[in-house]
């Protein structure tokens, strides 16, 4: 095997591998690439880790997926991007076509019933502790602006079932607002 | 035509989950459960609860499964494709845009308004799910007699158990579904 050739082999075998074993999917992924790209194959400086993982906290879609294109890119480009893409979302992919190919003989199975029914009992808990986690980072800003865009955006989607798009858009031209205001109170304040 | 319904409805799942994960399940409720009726609110939850048990992003996970669903093989691959597509293009325009000139002063303020209104997203399809989980419906409950108390029971011992010892969530859902089978056989 040539150099390049190894190279897309090993960018494709990691992702891979790390995608198969970070389950309940987002941030998990993070710290494994950095062991294996920063600090095994040193392929990647760790500044620049930092920066890439900003980068796809912030893009929409799933945290590994932008992660992992960012990795492809900064080894290979483009093309490298397009490889570590299929390195993670082949195992997710092949894992679901196959549950999902069962899924009603699984489902009207008696006991696959139960066990689904306290594991709903037990996601709902995961959701909720989440919130918990997620509302209390938003109050302790200590902001009066985010808890009111919280509470409004929650009586719209939960109560008058507005669409979802409408209020990200509401909330982004907020934020963009909001941003502009508070610099514009920096420059006129003497330092 | 039903592959472009569906490659139009995981494109805008990709475009507007924004903080992975959780971020991207009230939007697929709202276009899969709501706008097309591809899955009911039950199956709904059970992606969720299969999502969360296997590898990989929610959201790829729901597009495989929905995909095969509505449209078989082909169809799990053009959801796949649809779901990831908007991040491979803003990705890779932000990685530039950024080495270009770090600083984006704008784009963090957008994405410090988006918080809330993901946090009250998460929290309105959580809510829906935990309806379904003690109430059996998706509906605001109306007696509180009519709750399922053996999973109200899991669910108040599993959030207690994540919230104080911090447990992975994987542990607790398959101890929730270990405390399902036994209790209801029991019960």
């Amino acid at each position: 095997m040539n150099e390049k050739a190894r190279k897309f082999w090993t960018l494709f075998w990691s992702t891979f591998q790390l995608s198969a074993f970070t389950f309940g999917g987002g941030f998990v992924i993070i710290p494994l690439m950095r062991k294996k790209f920063v600090e095994e194959l040193k392929w990647i400086e760790e500044d620049e880790m930092m920066d890439l993982t900003a980068i796809a906290q912030s893009s929409p879609g799933a945290i590994a997926v932008n992660a992992s294109i960012l990795v492809g890119y900064n080894v290979a480009g483009i093309p490298g991007a397009l490889v570590t893409i299929l390195g993670t979302i082949l195992p997710p992919m092949i894992i679901l076509t196959i549950v999902s190919y069962f899924y009603d003989a699984f489902r009207s199975n008696r006991i696959v019933n139960l066990v689904m029914t306290g594991m709903r009992a037990g996601v709902a808990a995961v959701i909720c502790d989440v919130v918990i986690t997620m509302g209390k980072s938003i109050v302790v800003m200590k902001r009066v602006l985010p808890i009111v865009m919280l509470v409004v955006s929650f009586v719209a989607v939960y109560f008058f079932k507005v669409n979802i798009m409408l209020i990200l858009l509401a909330c982004a031209v907020v934020g963009a607002i909001d941003t502009i205001v508070s610099e514009k109170k920096n420059e006129a304040r003497p330092i | 035509m039903i592959y472009l319904q569906l490659l139009w409805s995981f494109i805008q799942i990709g475009l507007f989950s924004i903080g992975g994960g959780y971020a991207a399940m009230p939007l697929i409720q709202h276009q899969v459960v709501d706008l097309h009726q591809w899955l009911t609110m039950g199956q709904f939850a059970d992606i969720i609860t299969i999502a969360e048990m296997t590898p990989g992003p929610i959201a790829i996970n729901s597009a495989t499964f929905v995909g095969t669903q509505v449209a078989g093989l082909a169809g799990a691959i053009v959801a796949t494709f649809g779901c990831i597509l908007p991040s491979c293009i803003i990705v890779l325009a932000l990685a530039y845009v950024y080495y270009r000139y770090r600083e984006l002063k704008m784009i963090q303020g957008v994405l410090k308004g988006l918080r809330p209104a993901v946090v009250a997203m998460i929290a309105s399809a959580g809510l829906t799910i935990l309806f379904l989980a003690l109430w059996g419906g998706d509906a605001f409950p109306t007696a509180l007699s009519d709750v399922d108390f053996i999973a109200a029971g899991i669910f108040v011992v599993a959030l207690v158990v994540l919230r104080i010892w911090k447990l992975n969530p994987i542990l607790v859902m398959s101890g929730a579904g270990l405390a399902g089978v036994v209790l209801y056989q029991v019960l």
